[in-house]
């Protein structure tokens, strides 16, 4: 039914230009009786077939910018575009090339499974027919097949959550907007979700995301926006952006009393070391050269004195890119 | 067309659609649960009827300006009663179909937030909800309308007479004034505070609302010479319902009608502007 799109390597060249999805100019949007704007004149712009992310921590203005772009929030300043439609003028029209999943279960409770994918599709308008055949369909799809005739009361969170996204594409929107459509599901719940995002995205779907796990934003999205206090701090795919702070890896040491001292002897001593910062009993230097790293300092801290308590090295993450953005940690 | 960028309906065409929908989805649920709408329909207004109508005449208690002369006064009361049973179910589909069901979607279920991206604007999903509500407050009025007439102790007659355009025109311009009530209420009340609702602004309607008495009796309450209650009662909208219903299924006196018509469709559009100015408030930030 819809043509397969080769997910690509080079994350940036993901997303058609000359097809954007959604498009925004200086969008801002500050809250009644509110001095801070929560959201800060975005300028964004997502192309055709992206899975884009927006990640921040807790009121960086994820919810806020989704909003506006799904006629929920009135924008303070500035335009939002979809398909290059006025959202603000054109509420009505917009509605009709999006489709919503939001944080809480939204799900019609008096309906039964199989009814909240066929009514969603009445509304916009398809048959009864056509709508009992896609409704059935996505059922199979979204592995609820044996369900539809229950109560969605009986449905789990995931699988509460896998009914919402059915619903929300039920209608092939252009776009599917998703906020933070992991939060509250357990490990294994989210991998699946995770998969049937990436099925619709391989079909071609469009879909916008906020999260605050940097896993998921750098598992899922070709380009994900780094956002803070309502503004975007980096905008990128997740390989450039991890590249960006030029290092390959986390060196985390504890150490036995002072850990500053340490920083000190290995920034002296070992190179590529690009950042340092004190963390709870020890220290975190973001290196480039990994090297015989861990031997190393070991033996520069034994032949300083320094005894090391716990010694390992991970590859950076958006999390390290957000530490270097802001100076703080995304999950506090 | 998988994907379009590009609307494929106006958003008249989208709308109308809509509307559409949201009116049959709210009328399979009804279908699902029809016992349940009857049953609650009808056990408010069986119990007045059973209690004013059969054990009052049958205990003696005196209603309806005295028990002495052999019914009649009964069957007076009895005409009074049943129109007004009729206007208390119709308000009642207006507070349980709109005003607590939307309460409950706005502040617990969520539901209200899918169904407001409907592609349609957002007071049509407003008015889709009344509309639908009216729909149970007609079908209330038609099944509540028997068998409040039937019940009653022996030698108690109600005088019952159809004013077919007035039942025609009053009973669903009645029911969309009462379920624009539940959008406002709906609208204005926490589910958590649906009790305060019930205790300050459900009871003191149904009570100062005429069900039981016309409001032309209501004239000897007066301090000095002002007639307090019967003027203050004029704010209630089920006085108009309840004196519509006297108008409309029977031959007592009743308020004017070219009182009653212009002053319902005066709570309409008051009740429909503030609800729905809520509802906008309450989807949009
Ligand atoms: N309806 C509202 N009224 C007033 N202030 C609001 C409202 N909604 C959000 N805010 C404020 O706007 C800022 C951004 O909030 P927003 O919900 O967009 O953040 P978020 O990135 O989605 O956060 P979270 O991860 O907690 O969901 C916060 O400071 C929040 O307190
Ligand atoms: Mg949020």
């Amino acid at each position: 039914m819809i043509g397969h799109k080769q997910k690509m390597v080079d994350n940036n060249q993901i997303g058609d230009s000359s097809e954007q999805v959604i498009r925004t100019v200086e969008l801002s949007k500050t809250y009644p009786q509110m001095d801070v704007p929560a959201v800060d004149k975005l300028n964004l712009e997502v192309g055709k077939g992206e899975i884009f992310g927006l990640l921040g921590p807790n009121g960086a203005g994820k919810t806020t910018t989704a909003g506006m772009l799904t006629t929920r929030v009135i924008p303070t300043a500035g335009q939002a575009f979809i398909g290059g439609i006025n959202v603000r003028k054109h509420p009505t029209l917009v509605k009709q090339l999006i489709g919503v999943v939001s944080q809480q279960n939204t799900l019609d409770r008096s309906l039964t499974v199989r009814e909240n994918l066929y009514y969603h599709g009445l509304l916009f308008g398809m048959g009864v027919k056509e709508s009992a055949r896609v409704a059935d369909e996505l059922l199979e799809k979204f592995h609820l097949g044996s369900w539809g005739k229950k109560s969605v009361f009986a449905l789990s969170g995931g699988m509460a959550q896998r009914l919402m996204v059915a619903r929300a594409i039920f209608h092939s929107p252009a776009v599917l907007f998703m906020d933070e459509p992991t939060a509250g599901l357990d490990p294994q719940s989210r991998l699946a979700l995770w998969e049937i995002l990436q099925g619709l995205n391989s079909e071609g779907q469009t879909i916008l995301l906020t999260t605050h796990y940097m896993e998921e934003a750098d598992q899922l999205c070709n380009r994900v926006a780094i956002m803070d206090h309502g503004q975007i701090l980096a905008l990128d795919s997740p390989v450039n952006l991890k590249k960006s702070i030029g290092a390959d890896a986390i060196l985390t040491v504890r150490v036995e009393g002072d850990p500053l001292g340490l920083i000190e002897v290995l920034k002296l001593s070992i190179d590529g070391v690009s950042a340092s910062r004190e963390i709870e009993g020890g220290v975190e230097i973001q290196v480039s050269e990994t090297e015989k790293l861990l031997p190393r300092v070991i033996n520069l801290a034994e032949s300083n004195g320094i005894s090391i308590l716990d010694i390992s090295l991970a590859e950076t993450t958006l999390e390290t890119v957000f530490i270097n953005l802001t100076g703080k940690e995304l999950r506090d | 067309m998988a994907y379009s960028v590009t609307p494929t309906r106006t958003s008249i065409a989208a709308s109308r659609i809509a509307l559409g929908a949201l009116l049959r989805r709210d009328l399979l649920v009804l279908r699902k649960n029809f016992g349940e709408f009857v049953g609650r329909t009808l056990m408010q207004p069986l119990l007045l009827v059973f209690v004013f109508l059969y054990v009052f005449p049958k205990i003696g208690q005196g209603i309806g300006g005295g028990s002495s002369n052999a019914g009649r006064g009964e069957s007076a009361f009895a005409t009074v009663l049943v129109p007004g049973v009729v206007a208390i179910s119709i308000m009642f589909q207006g507070i349980q179909s709109v005003a607590v069901q939307l309460s409950q979607e706005f502040g617990f279920t969520r539901e209200i937030e899918d169904r407001v991206q409907a592609p349609c604007p957002l007071w049509l999903v407003a008015v889709a909800r009344v509309l639908s509500g009216a729909t149970q407050g007609l079908i209330s009025a038609v099944i509540v309308f028997p068998i409040a007439s039937v019940v009653h102790a022996k030698g108690v007659h109600a005088n019952l007479s159809f004013h077919w355009w007035i039942v025609l025109t009053l009973i669903p311009l009645t029911c969309i004034a009462m379920t624009s009530l539940g959008l406002l209420l709906g609208t204005t009340f926490e589910p958590r505070n649906i009790g305060l609702m019930f205790g300050f602004v459900v009871l003191p309607l149904v009570f100062l609302g005429g069900t039981y008495y016309q409001w032309t009796r209501l004239a000897p309450v007066k301090i000095g010479g002002f007639h307090w209650l019967q003027t203050l009662v004029l704010i209630n909208p089920l006085i108009y319902v309840a004196e519509g219903m006297r108008a409309a299924l029977t031959t007592t006196s009743h308020m004017h009608l070219y009182i009653i018509y212009p002053v319902v469709i005066g709570f309409v559009v008051i009740f429909l502007a503030l609800g729905l100015r809520n509802f906008r408030r309450r989807v949009l930030s």
